[in-house]
């Protein structure tokens, strides 16, 4: 122990230097001023984000693609509770992010103090876990814990909440050592006897299918799951967080099933007999009505959070553990075993055939997002980075973009934020300023935390977005058309304005647009060349386009419509 | 549906109780009764929630997820010694004073303070106990009734 006095201000700033942290996203204000002091002499990279939920987002970005804590700092009352919607989206997606937020001082905490917000009761239920820090000696113990519990066991959000008194308060630094938390000991092993059930299943199998998702990411597992595919040639669906898991392109990646999903993916799960579900959640949007789902087919189900298992579909083998020590335990103990599925990849082989995903793309019609992915795929770098909103345009990158590598594949998936792509993207350059990093985003999506472009062009960070213009809500207006009568009930944004042109190129950024398939290979040759600023190219798309194949909520897997002739059937 | 018994180690942390009833009430369950106090070891704290759920192994796990929370148990109904605190303010009367009093404490229950009108009985005992003792003054006229919530331990037979 040091006998030089810190201030809690200081202690925050050496604590995230201890762990190693190298960039962070934030706001200032007043609560949290004392802390940004110390800041300014900190080797620390600090971005300054236009708005807190763009910062938490931001924050996401860098961890989703790294996959290493992302770290953001917010002040009292406005700062915190505009965090809250990255909280909640990182605590659905299991990103392990550390939110530090200044709080009034300690004697006027419940007075309605001016910029209080009660920030530990607002963010309990979107956090894994949070504190209130009340004495400043705690700080560099407090940041440790709140580490480890971010990026151990199932990550998540952690946040820190620190009175100003507290950071303006002296203490000495106490080296902060991880000590045992008594209630949180995530299982990471595998138990052997349920591995061998497990084991006992597959080899009963006929038609086993590796259902797998965000898990395999998290536990960077991927190279472990493409030996068990490939060794024991069991095909593998791949969710909506699982994209990149397993490479797209691969025979045994049938991609991605569920509402959006593509129907030989979807349809898989519904002949299987048996899913081998290794990080994933059964989400209602993979399962539709679970009563209908994979009907044929038992379960093994391994995950790392025991409350995952047994939630939506109980499982015939539960294996609580980290999804790297299940596969390699699987593996191991199918040693030499020959699974003969070749019939059942057959199968799965004329499906594709019979159903494969198709779009069209007239010549002089309106651009088709499909045809403009398909396009920038074939021109854009193997390792960028595709980071997108929520919705149509969402499902369609899923859908048509090829990856081949996990952390490639940014998204919100489960709390389904629009607004996530911009900032997201910011935060993944800001962690791999040489990789390029694509925003592929929906125009109504954009709008709702365009003012982010400001930061990526005051803080030099020169990503590519693409924004699809379809001048609606997209999917909102597909759901209108299907189940409202067409009523397009305050779904119609407009082509026109803003104009993103201008809008980028106030914003310091360089802005292109394109309108027609013969214009897309220049315009993107164009962005491409530009790697000095942000540029946003406004693609104009065709509103009335629609996502098939689908799902309706509710419905059953098995019924599934593959296009506009399809609706007929519901 | 018949009643599930959960006895909750807890830390004793600022928060612990808003989490788990946050946890709770979040998932649309409902609590029939949640008790809590210190126990024999320093910084540690039990919770005993009384239930009615056919998914208790969803509550049980969601519960286990919270960092302050170290152990679920969830107590054998025939293997469990139950106990529970009321206090009862009841009114009484010239008339009625004397079989009042004399029925309470037939009932175990002890006066703690009596008044011109009133009359304050302690009474411990099981759920039922209670509920048996709370039909028994009814007629007289309860004027406020406070339960401390079920506390249960595990019987070692």
């Amino acid at each position: 122990m040091e006998d030089k006095l810190l201030s809690g201000a200081e202690l925050v700033i050496r604590g995230l230097e201890h762990l190693k942290v190298s960039t962070i996203f934030g706001v200032p204000g007043g609560a949290i001023l004392p802390a940004y002091d110390p800041l300014y002499d900190s080797p620390i990279r600090h971005i300054l984000a236009r708005h807190e939920q763009g910062s938490g987002h931001m924050a996401e970005g860098y961890a989703q693609a790294t996959g290493e804590l992302g770290v953001v700092i917010a002040t009292s009352g406005p700062g915190a509770t505009n965090l809250i919607t990255s909280l909640n989206n990182a605590l659905m997606d299991s990103t392990p992010l550390l939110a530090i937020t200044g709080q009034v001082a300690t004697e006027a905490i419940g007075n309605d103090a001016f910029q209080e917000a009660y920030t530990v009761g607002l963010t309990m239920a979107a956090t894994k876990h949070n504190y209130l820090i009340t004495d400043a000696s705690e700080i560099p113990q407090v940041l440790l814990e709140a580490k480890h519990i971010a990026t151990t066991g199932r990550p998540g959000p952690v946040l820190v909440d620190i009175p100003k008194d507290i950071l303006n308060q002296k203490a000495k630094w106490i080296e902060p050592k991880l000590i045992d938390l008594p209630g949180y000991k995530p299982t990471l092993d595998a138990n052997p006897k349920m591995i061998q059930q497990a084991v006992n299943l597959i080899k009963d199998s006929k038609k086993p299918l590796l259902y797998v998702g965000g898990g395999i990411i998290h536990s960077k597992a991927n190279i472990e799951l493409f030996d068990l595919a490939e060794k024991f040639n069991i095909p593998v669906v791949t969710t909506l967080m699982g994209r990149g898991a397993f490479p797209d392109g691969h025979e045994l990646c049938l991609g991605m099933p569920g509402m959006h999903g593509n129907y030989t993916a979807t349809t898989s799960i519904q002949n299987s007999d048996l899913l081998i579900a290794i990080g994933v959640r059964f989400d209602d949007r993979v399962t539709a009505n679970p009563e209908f789902f994979a009907q044929n087919a038992k379960v093994i189900h391994a995950d790392i959070d025991p409350a995952e298992i047994g939630k939506v579909r109980d499982a015939e083998v539960p294996i609580v553990g980290d999804a790297k020590s299940v596969i390699k335990g699987l593996i191991d103990k199918l040693g030499d075993t020959k699974l003969e599925t070749s019939n059942w990849i057959q199968e799965i082989n004329e499906m594709r055939e019979s159903y494969p995903l198709t779009f069209t793309q007239d010549e002089d019609g309106p651009l088709k997002v499909p045809y403009v992915l398909e396009e920038l795929q074939k021109m854009s770098e193997d390792d960028s980075i595709v980071v997108s909103g929520v919705g149509q345009h969402q499902m369609w990158i899923s859908l048509h973009w090829k990856f081949t590598k996990p952390n490639t594949w940014l998204n919100s998936g489960g709390l389904g934020t629009m607004g996530y792509s911009l900032p997201a993207a910011i935060g993944a350059k800001a962690a791999y300023p040489d990789r390029q990093v694509l925003s592929l985003d929906g125009d109504g999506c954009f709008q709702m935390t365009c003012q982010e472009l400001i930061t990526a062009s005051t803080e030099n960070i020169p990503l590519k977005i693409v924004v699809f213009n379809n001048g609606n809500h997209g999917m909102v207006r597909q759901w209108q058309k299907i189940f409202y009568k067409s009523r397009f009930s305050a779904s119609e944004l407009t082509h026109h304005t803003p104009d993103y042109v201008k809008l980028a190129e106030a914003m310091g950024a360089v802005g292109l647009r394109m309108e027609q398939k013969s214009e897309v290979k220049d315009v993107f040759e164009k962005m491409l060349e530009i790697n000095d600023k942000p540029v946003l190219v406004d693609c104009v798309v065709d509103p009335d386009d629609m996502v098939f194949p689908m799902v309706p909520a509710g419905g059953s897997n098995d019924v599934i419509i593959l296009n506009e002739e399809d609706l007929k059937k519901i | 549906m018949s009643e599930r018994i959960l006895s909750v180690l807890v830390e004793d942390k600022p928060g612990v109780l808003a989490r788990i009833s946050s946890t709770i009430s979040r998932r649309g369950f409902n609590i029939n009764s949640l008790s809590v106090g210190p126990t024999n070891i320093d910084g540690r704290s039990k919770m005993t929630i009384v239930t009615e759920l056919e998914s208790v192994e969803q509550v049980k796990k969601q519960l286990n997820k919270l960092i302050n929370v170290i152990k679920i148990v969830e107590l054998d109904p025939d293997n469990t010694i139950e106990s529970e605190v009321m206090l009862m303010k009841v009114s009484i009367n010239k008339d009625s004073q004397t079989s009042v009093i004399e029925k309470a404490n037939l009932s175990g229950a002890k006066s703690v303070d009596v008044g011109q009108d009133y009359a304050v009985f302690e009474l411990t005992g099981t759920s039922k106990e209670l509920k048996k003792f709370e039909n028994l003054m009814k007629p007289f006229g309860i004027i406020e009734m406070i339960r401390g919530g079920r506390i249960a331990i595990q019987s070692n037979l």
